[in-house]
């Protein structure tokens, strides 16, 4: 039985970067922030209010900047 | 405690769980409400029970023919309510969640909801996130490998990673306490309108049959797919309004969280599901427009209430 595709650093379309386990990452500004989860998001839009990690404000570009969300 | 009854067959179940006699107990509700409130409790007999109901009635038989009654029901509307649904033309998963539109409590509490609207939909909110993920957790011991862990990924995160102090739960007890509420299970449940019981129990019976764990997995995508942003707005709206930074916090948790969690319920959880099992593709997608939908009726009920909208 052969084994399953488990990338260890996942490029989401037009999202963030996925990265598993853990990461030491250096910021534009040299601050560095450590991974706590078993997966974290990285922000590749360059939006989100959280930098390093991913805020989800990237489907607000990818929906064209809508600013409506269904729930909450 | 058991919740006050709302109407005659929530007064009679709830007198049975008592007393333990419950041979002769008829699924007729009197109102939607006297269902959702029924069903609630008897799904509350396999999370937590109630002090005064003994917990061998959590597979009395009786009880689970009730049971079984009320939720063919409840997903006969669930399923009329799906088949009449534009998004049934959806391709993807994500066309279905980007094409749902809907009223928006967050963006409400982001900008114009007063303290008492505020800790009115903490009281409702407490009843799901007190228990948060535990309805998902029913699903796990029925998902093959290439879903189970990813799926396992995500819930380990959802209770804190091993440390019961980032457990999510636990993040919003804290949040309730620092804002004056109740933090016991389901104390708020009186409170509750009869959207909120739909949205938890909707959650409980998709987790709880096997024949639906695609109903469970897609609901589950749905919902941390539109929770990130949400979830800044409320931790905004919290802010504005000078709550504890303990409550924000959950929130801001979850921007994060969620951002991530998205990301693997979509691909890895319900793609390797759906990949795995093409069949499953209507109970995938029933699964999370049953999240949107149920979400928006809530969010409907409350603004209408408030003479929002
Ligand atoms: S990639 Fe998600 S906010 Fe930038």
């Amino acid at each position: 039985m052969s084994d399953f595709e488990h990338a260890s650093v996942v490029l989401c379309p037009a999202g963030p970067m996925l990265l598993r386990g853990k990461h030491e990452i250096l910021d534009a500004d040299g601050k560095v922030h450590r991974t706590v989860r078993p997966v974290s998001a990285v922000c590749m839009c360059g939006r989100s209010a959280i930098k390093p990690w991913c805020d989800g404000t990237h489907r607000l570009l990818s929906a064209g900047a809508r600013d409506d969300e269904p729930t909450g | 405690m058991l919740p006050k009854s709302r109407g005659t067959l929530s007064a009679a179940v709830f007198t049975a769980l008592q007393s333990g006699a419950t041979a002769d107990l008829v699924p007729a509700p009197e109102s939607e409400e006297d269902a959702q409130v029924t069903l609630w409790a008897l799904y509350e007999l396999h999370y937590r029970g109630f002090d005064e109901v003994d917990p061998d009635l959590e597979w009395d038989p009786d009880l689970l023919r009730l049971r079984r009654g009320l939720e063919r029901s409840f997903e006969t509307e669930l399923r009329r309510r799906w088949d009449a649904s534009p998004l049934r033309e959806a391709g993807e998963l994500t066309d279905l969640i980007d094409g749902h539109d809907g009223p928006s409590l967050a963006r409400f509490v982001q900008r114009k909801a007063d303290r008492e609207q505020v800790l009115e939909i903490l009281r409702h909110r407490s009843l799901y996130h007190l228990k948060e993920a535990d309805p998902t957790s029913w699903v796990v011991p029925r998902l093959d490998t290439r879903v189970k862990a990813p799926l396992m990924e995500i819930l380990f995160d959802e209770y804190g990673d091993g440390d019961p102090n980032r457990l999510h739960h636990h993040l919003f007890r804290r949040g309730l306490e620092a804002a004056g509420l109740r933090t016991d299970h389901a104390c708020y449940v009186d409170e509750a309108p009869v959207e909120v019981l739909a949205l938890n129990n909707a959650l409980s019976l998709f987790g709880l049959h096997r024949r639906l764990r695609g109903a469970a997995l897609g609901h589950f995508a749905a919902f941390e797919a539109t929770s990130s942003i949400p979830s800044r707005q409320l931790a905004q709206g919290l802010r504005r309004l000078e709550f504890p930074d303990e409550m924000a916090a959950y929130y801001d948790e979850h921007v994060e969280a969620d951002s991530v969690h998205e990301q693997v319920a979509l691909r890895d959880v319900c793609g390797a599901f759906l990949e795995e099992n093409p069949s499953e593709r209507d109970t995938v997608h029933l699964g999370a427009f049953t999240c949107l939908d149920l979400e928006a009726r809530y969010a409907h009920a409350m603004l209408t209430q408030w003479g929002v909208s």
